[in-house]
């Protein structure tokens, strides 16, 4: 059976109208078999939609490259190249135990990074995580150590502490309109302030890390207990939720009558997610196995991620960042959404606080200082979230600590000296900033910002 | 011509509001009735938007009674409108340019299927709407920003009905559309009109009036200046209305005979 629309007009005043192929919602056409196959008068005659094969996924690339949808385009060629240029320069880069190395180091920053993709898919800033990532290991050590409270009890209190933290500055840009840029900023300031007077003359306290919290976040901490079967465990748990999920929802739509995802792209996505996991845990499992602090930073992924994309308040998030006014006549509660996405915000950076209290186990006058609020931020955008709000998704996180964590452990293997990091990472972020501002400026040219 | 019900959806009846000195409106009758357009015409500063705001429940009225299917109701903040079953569309599009058209459409609503957005039968319901209503847009998956101008204010009148409401207020919907999307919102206006939805239509715009009204509503200076019928009534004589020129007994007289007519 052949269908007449499915093939791709390349008339060039129509390359505006482009067909949406996100990882959510596909304009794929369904197969012949599909009932909304026939023309549906929804659909415009000039839209291009995708052909069928391999062949209809490169042309909608390059088109969706053209028009600045670049996706993770940037963080699959930074990796490349980093990974190239660092294993050239030392080939121990890409052994076993550095990755494992990478895999343990990126989930504290990757947890402030979190946090911050929740601020920018406002198109705010939050510039006090890396303060607040501080504030709550001294907190958590000055209780626990120093007042010998519950550890468990002490982190709750950190990670609350956090969350008022971030609430505080969430109604001073909310309430009282202060642009979040500077409220975080004194922010930024004042709670630096706050840790070093909680540290006083002792300057670092060390925190045992045989127990508690500390020591499931430590560097020797492994999921199941470094057992083999753990890492698989876990890679096998993604690919089958992965599988699940995706006929789940092509039996609803299809049931629906609504264009579905055809079963040749779903097995060639969980494929390519099997291919990703599998190798990563044998990896993993060649050097010691699945840090803990990993898995819960994976888990803390999955658990935002569907909040953000499957919830009412993570939709509210969005809308915020795509249009105030058009929220708040939606009856959004805008100020509501903003108090508690920086209210969010600061919790990761309190949970991330934790994640470095357990790299070092000690709470110390340089925790959440440097180069930390920089690199959270750096991560959030070099993996595809916008600074200019309402475009993003949390496993930005992810990619883009991964290319972040590459460089800074890179840099390490090399002895490169703190001065060249620093000049390193602030020109990756400024590279990722212009990334996102030029693929912007194409998408408005291509009419889709 | 239209087939009226016997009580208006909604009749305002000597409705005034008052700003400060300002009397912004002074003893305003307008009724609208199921299937029937209603257009509200006037010169800037007539009170359109003042009128439309106190059906909108933006600012609550001073003196008169609003009638909802022939009961007095209290109309004092948007939600009061809204669970009436008023629905506005304003000037200014008020869509994300970052959601799809789904999105949007349900924005504010989202239908959820065991606490989780349901996607699927909100993707389903707004292909069925779109479709009945004809319009046509390249996916009902694409983001707002990607749209037409035209597109956009057509997804934004649709986005009015996702509440099924039986009165729909369009603010200036034709005032920044080029001739095709013009067309295209016409046309949905009488899409509106044909499934029994009351109208009221703001517009300056007196070709787009006399294509798609029933009734032409003058304002001027805060109070009614005659209300038409359109199909009688020529280009010239609602421009007299609106701008006073025909301040007389004799149109004073034809406005009192097609209010008692329409009743």
């Amino acid at each position: 059976m052949s269908d007449t629309s499915k093939t791709v007009k390349s008339d060039s005043t129509t390359t505006g109208k482009v067909t949406e192929g996100q990882v959510e919602q596909q304009d794929t056409v369904a197969p012949a078999d599909d009932p909304t196959a026939a023309p549906v008068s929804v659909t415009d005659p000039r839209l291009l939609i995708r052909e069928e094969g391999l062949k209809g996924y490169l042309t909608e690339f390059k088109r969706k490259v053209k028009g600045g949808e670049l996706g993770s385009l940037p963080v699959v060629i930074g990796l490349i190249v980093i990974w190239t240029i660092f294993q050239l320069q030392n080939d121990l880069f890409l052994s076993a135990d550095n990755l494992s190395d990478i895999s343990y180091f990126l989930s504290a920053t990757g947890m402030l990074a979190i946090g911050l993709v929740f601020v920018l898919l406002l198109g705010e800033i939050d510039l006090s995580v890396g303060s607040v990532s501080g504030l709550a290991s001294t907190l958590f050590a000055v209780l626990a150590v120093n007042h010998g409270m519950n550890s468990w009890l002490a982190l709750l209190l950190a990670i609350l502490t956090g969350l008022a933290i971030g609430a505080l500055h969430g109604w001073f840009f909310a309430r009282i309109g202060v642009p979040a840029f500077v409220v975080t900023l004194a922010g930024f300031l004042g709670w630096n302030g706050v840790m070093l007077w909680l540290l006083g003359d002792s300057g670092t306290i060390n925190i045992p890390s045989d127990e508690g919290p500390v020591r499931l976040l430590g560097k020797s901490s492994f999921f199941m207990d470094q057992a083999i079967i753990g890492a698989y465990i876990l890679a096998g748990l993604a690919v089958v939720l992965s599988l699940v999920g995706n006929l789940n929802e092509q039996r609803r739509r299809r049931a629906a009558g609504v264009p579905f995802r055809p079963t040749s792209e779903i097995a060639l996505r969980v494929g390519a997610l099997a291919v990703v996991s599998f190798v990563a845990a044998a990896v993993l499992n060649d050097a010691a196995g699945v840090s803990n602090a990993l898995v819960i930073f994976l888990a803390a992924l999955v658990i935002v991620d569907f909040v953000l994309r499957r919830t009412t308040y993570g939709r509210q998030v969005f809308a915020v960042g795509g249009g105030i006014e058009a929220a708040r006549r939606a009856g959004i509660n805008v100020p509501m959404v903003r108090i508690t996405v920086f209210a969010i915000s600061g919790g990761f950076a309190a949970i991330g606080g934790m994640f470095f209290a357990g790299q070092t186990a000690s709470a110390t006058l340089s925790a959440g200082g440097g180069n930390t609020l920089m690199l959270a931020i750096a991560a959030a955008v070099i993996g595809g979230t916008s600074l200019f709000g309402g475009r993003g998704s949390v496993w930005s996180a992810l990619l883009g600590m991964l290319v972040i964590q590459s460089i800074q452990t890179g840099l390490n293997l090399l002895n490169m000296n703190t001065s060249i990091q620093y000049m390193i990472t602030g020109a990756v972020l400024l590279g990722a900033v212009v990334i996102d501002s030029v693929s912007r400026k194409s998408q408005k040219a291509a009419g889709r910002a | 011509m239209v087939h009226v019900s016997a009580t208006p959806v909604l009749a305002l009846r000597g409705v005034s509001k008052r700003f400060g000195a300002v009397q912004a409106l002074t003893d305003v009758d307008l009724e609208v009735h199921a299937g029937e357009v209603v257009a509200l015409v006037g010169d800037n500063g007539a009170g359109k938007s003042t009128l439309v705001k106190t059906i909108a429940g933006v600012h609550p009225i001073d003196d008169g009674v609003i009638e909802w299917q022939g009961n007095p109701v209290k109309i004092n903040k948007p939600h009061d409108a809204q669970g009436l079953g008023v629905a506005t569309v304003y000037q200014d599009l008020a869509l994300c340019d970052n959601l799809d058209v789904v999105g949007n459409l349900y924005l504010g609503r989202e239908l959820l299927h065991r606490g989780v957005i349901d996607e699927v039968t909100m993707e389903k319901n707004s292909r069925e709407l779109l479709s009945t209503l004809s319009i046509r847009i390249p996916s009902v998956r694409i983001p707002i920003a990607s749209l037409s101008g035209g597109q956009r204010q057509v997804v934004a009148i649709a986005r009015a009905l996702i509440g099924d409401p039986k009165l729909v207020i369009l603010d200036e919907p034709t005032a920044a559309l080029g001739v095709e999307q013009t067309a295209q919102v016409l046309d949905l206006v009488e899409r509106l009109r044909e499934r029994d939805l009351a109208v009221i239509l703001i517009s300056h715009n007196m070709a787009d009036v006399k294509a798609v009204a029933d009734t032409v509503a003058v304002l001027r200076l805060g109070r009614n200046n005659g209300s038409f019928p359109v199909k009688d009534t020529s280009h010239e004589e609602i421009i007299a209305a609106i701008t006073g020129a025909t301040d007389n007994a004799v149109t004073r007289r034809a406005g009192r005979r097609t209010a008692e007519a329409a009743k």
